[in-house]
């Protein structure tokens, strides 16, 4: 194969989290729900990759449907001690030099830190959604894990560009990912209000990192966000309202499991479902299902989408002023195995960090156990910042 | 007691597309065996997005106009969430916030006298399944999921069995002859809702709704059955009438209360992430209206029986409003191709000169029908109408007063006329000297001396024959 040797340095194989369908290959999302569910069909991004002489090297499990905080609680694997994200184990040990996975609530953008990788959340409507189990269409997106900021452009620019068959994919046929962009002169903002929520390692991870910047002829500042935890609710709300609604189609009568026991229509949905789901999905279910209620849709979901215009215009005016946002992944920088049942407070309580790139579109970059968040598009700004600061080290 | 019976109805057609409204597979109206005509996305599978099907926006739009609807220019998609095993991914995709069309009209002619039946919307959605029930099995059929549906939502305007069914004629004889549906046995789908009120009531009675009926004699039975219901149950008080949704079960020909349940449910509506909304610009519109074909209208026939031309019929048709100006002025005793002169020529030329468009038309019926009355019996000339129609127009003034204030009434009383030809007369001795002498031209002097005075009151014909008799 001719373009093999330029490929992710001679080594093309990338594995793809099961939130992504490959063709064949049972597909579960990690959900008891869709065991036997093979795919007649390879997401987008799986099979422009394999056209470009890409290798899928393997299915990587995650926590159901993506919704918890890096993978622990799937139906494939039981959580020991220390968490880990599945797909980016595989690439922080060199077995695969890409992955791909699907960013809903920032569960990636975690695993990454935790592994000492980089994952990019890429701009809204970049890249194509066709094939991947859905559960917030609103603000999901493929995106990809590799050690360097050199690795992501390289996948990205692969994988992104207008499709058909996504109403939501953007017309642009290309997108360019550059790493060399000249940091020098380049002004970043550090958001107070998610510093004062982290830990002191993690808050060192951020400080450090901002000296890297600097050094390299970086403005950085801090700066006062006053909509963070608005962004977390809002998207919480939408979030769980449209997986709610995604998920109710895992109903037991086409595909998936089904329950043993049923005498009515009723009684075969309510089983299976008991069943299929974890408590997480449950929870989330009935979250988005009460919001979406008649009688809470106009003070919970309609303020919601208000609140995600404000949120995108407010993130529109201060990148006016600077190239990119610094912040903490995560309120830690390690999390210990946990009861299923502190997962919904726990998960949201992470997702003030993570929140706004999916309710507004922006892309998000984890790198070097940070977050850089860019205007939409600016991708190869936050890909250059990083590649700099890794140069460094 | 005399009662008045009070119907809306909730149209479902199917379209006649190639392919379903949200993915590609095609040829599902002639699918031989069930699951034939599906794909991973209209079986709900994961990983598939629905992706609009323009054709679909090309024929409501097209439906839209031929009910002389308003096209909504921006147009989105919202989720209906239920779970029925015909449904597989346990919502339906549809329109609530932003239908397609809205606020139309269409006229129903019958033995009765012919009734304007307000158009509320028409939005478009996505049909469900099929469930085959075989002894203790029920099997799943998803040829129909998917296939692109026009839901026609009218106002409560019907008041007869007879005025729904010659509605529900038109309707599928203007959707054959304009490509829209084929309207097919079980193409065409009806909700009924009905309440019955004392005659000159203007309060509604509690209403049922009657589900999914498609044969026209089915529903016009459904009709009778229910109305006879709801009166006997107000007249004899034997039973409580209760808002619910009531199945017509053909063999019997009575309606039957269904589970109360689905009438509490809750949709959880919500806007659809995967479909952005629609835009339909000036020039996409301007195709779909030039592609339009010429629909069986019972209206435009009258327009051209009166003798107006096709231009203005075409106007009257694409607006509503102004076609009923039209008819109310007619109802009033004028003269259609008069009255349709006088909006189409008059008020239009006055509009566009102040810039407006009909929109702002404030003209009702009675003033304009006064105004053409008093130019066709002479009251006042058609120059001066012109002069009244303005100043209605402009700032709403009531004709008769303004024709007096103004002057412009010919039948002044002809003691005021005789005193100003007496008057000219005794002040111009030269003039009436010239006449009299046989210069004709002088006469021409001194009437228009006469017409100054009198500031153009007066009939002219009548002014000049006094004033030779009173020289003669």
């Amino acid at each position: 194969m001719s373009n093999y040797t330029v490929l992710l340095s001679e080594n093309g194989t990338v594995a793809v989290d099961d939130t992504l369908l490959v063709k064949g290959a049972e597909a579960k999302a990690g959900s008891r729900m869709l065991e036997g569910f093979k795919p007649l069909f390879s997401a987008e991004a799986v099979t422009r990759l394999e056209k470009a002489g890409y290798t899928m090297h393997s299915k990587t499990h995650v926590g159901e449907f993506g919704l918890d905080l890096v993978g622990e609680f799937s139906n494939d694997c039981k959580q020991t001690g220390a968490l880990r994200g599945a797909a980016a184990s595989l690439v922080a040990d060199g077995t695969v030099k890409a992955a791909l996975a699907v960013d809903v609530n920032g569960a990636p953008r975690r695993a990454a830190m935790l592994e000492g990788v980089s994952f990019l959340k890429p701009t809204y409507g970049t890249v194509s959604r066709y094939g991947v189990i859905s559960t917030a269409a609103s603000g999901e997106q493929v995106g990809v894990y590799a050690k360097t900021a050199d690795g992501i452009a390289e996948v990205m620019r692969v994988i992104a560009g207008h499709d058909g068959k996504d109403g939501t994919s953007l017309p642009a046929e290309r997108y360019e990912y550059v790493t060399d962009a000249p940091a020098g002169g380049k002004r970043v903002a550090v958001v107070k209000e998610l510093l004062d929520k982290a830990d002191d390692a993690a808050k060192a991870n951020v400080n450090a990192y901002a000296d890297a910047l600097r050094a390299k002829g970086v403005t950085v500042e801090e700066i006062r966000v006053s909509l963070t935890d608005a962004a977390a609710v809002a998207w919480q709300i939408l979030m769980t309202a449209e997986t709610c609604n995604n998920v109710s189609r895992y109903d037991g009568v086409k595909f998936g499991h089904r329950a043993e026991n049923y005498k009515t229509i009723d009684e075969l949905y309510v089983n299976s479902r008991t069943e299929g789901f974890n408590f997480l999905t449950k929870a989330v279910i009935l979250y988005g299902s009460d919001v979406l209620s008649k009688t809470r849709y106009k003070a919970c979901y309609d303020k919601s989408l208000r609140v995600r215009r404000v949120a995108a215009e407010a993130m529109n005016a201060l990148f006016a002023q600077y190239d990119a946002v610094l912040t903490p992944v995560a309120s830690v920088t390690g999390f210990e195995a946990y009861d299923i049942h502190e997962a919904f407070d726990k998960v949201f309580k992470e997702s003030v960090f993570t929140a706004i790139p999916n309710l507004v579109g922006i892309p998000a970059l984890v790198s070097g156990g940070v977050q850089l968040m860019g205007k939409a598009f600016d991708e190869s700004v936050l890909l250059s910042l990083a590649a700099a600061v890794e140069k460094e080290g | 007691m005399k009662y008045e019976l009070v119907i809306g109805l909730e149209t479902h057609v199917e379209l006649s597309t190639e392919s379903k409204i949200f993915c590609s597979c095609g040829g599902h109206a002639a699918a031989d065996e069930p699951n034939d005509c599906v794909c991973p996305a209209c079986c709900g599978m994961p990983g598939m997005l629905p992706v609009m099907n323009k054709r679909v926006v090309e024929l409501a739009v097209t439906a839209g106009l031929m009910l002389n609807c308003h096209i909504n220019r921006y147009t989105t998609f919202d989720k209906k969430n239920y779970y029925y095993p015909d449904l597989p991914c346990a919502y339906q995709i549809t329109q609530l916030n932003h239908p397609i069309c809205t606020d139309g009209c269409v006229t129903v002619k019958t033995s009765e006298g012919s009734r304007d039946i307000r158009i509320k919307q028409i939005h478009m959605e996505e049909d469900a399944g099929k469930l085959v029930h075989e002894g203790n099995s029920s099997y799943v059929d998803f040829n129909r999921t998917s296939v692109p549906l026009i839901e026609i939502v009218t106002q409560p305007d019907f008041r007869s069995a007879e005025e729904v069914v010659t509605y529900l004629a038109k309707l599928r004889s203007m959707f054959r002859s304009g490509g829209i549906s084929e309207c097919q046995e079980g193409a065409m789908r009806c909700d009924v809702n009905i309440s019955v009120r004392p005659e000159g009531s203007e309060e509604f009675g509690v209403r049922t709704e009657i589900k999914n009926m498609s044969s026209f004699e089915a529903i016009e039975r459904a009709i009778r059955y229910e109305a006879q219901r709801h009166m006997d149950a107000l007249e004899f008080e034997l039973e409580e009438l209760v808002q619910e949704t009531r199945r017509f079960d053909e063999v019997s020909g009575k309606t039957f209360a269904m589970r109360n349940k689905e009438t509490e449910a809750d949709y959880r509506y919500f806007p659809d992430a995967n479909l952005m909304p629609i835009i339909i610009d000036d020039e996409w519109l301007e195709q779909i209206k030039a592609n339009k074909p010429v629909a069986v209208d019972e209206k435009a026939e009258d327009y051209r029986a009166a003798g107006i031309v096709e231009k203005d019929i075409a106007t009257l048709l694409s607006d509503h409003k102004i076609s009923r100006l039209l008819d109310d002025t007619v109802a009033l005793g004028c003269d259609a191709k008069t009255a349709a002169s006088w909006i189409l020529t008059d008020c239009a030329g006055i509009l566009r000169k102040d810039g407006k468009s009909f929109d702002d038309l404030v003209v009702t019926p009675e003033k304009l029908a006064t105004i053409i009355k008093m130019v066709e019996d002479g009251t006042i000339n058609r120059g001066a109408g012109k002069k009244v129609l303005i100043a209605v127009v402009e700032q709403d003034v009531d004709p008769v007063a303004f024709c007096k204030e103004q002057g412009l009434d010919r039948k002044v009383d002809t003691a005021m006329i005789d005193e100003v030809i007496d008057r000219v007369i005794a002040e111009n001795p030269k003039a009436v000297e010239d006449f009299r002498g046989g210069k004709a031209k002088a006469l021409q002097a001194l009437f228009g001396a006469c017409m100054r005075e009198l500031k153009g009151a007066g009939d002219p014909a009548m002014i000049k024959e006094k004033l030779e008799a009173k020289l003669a």
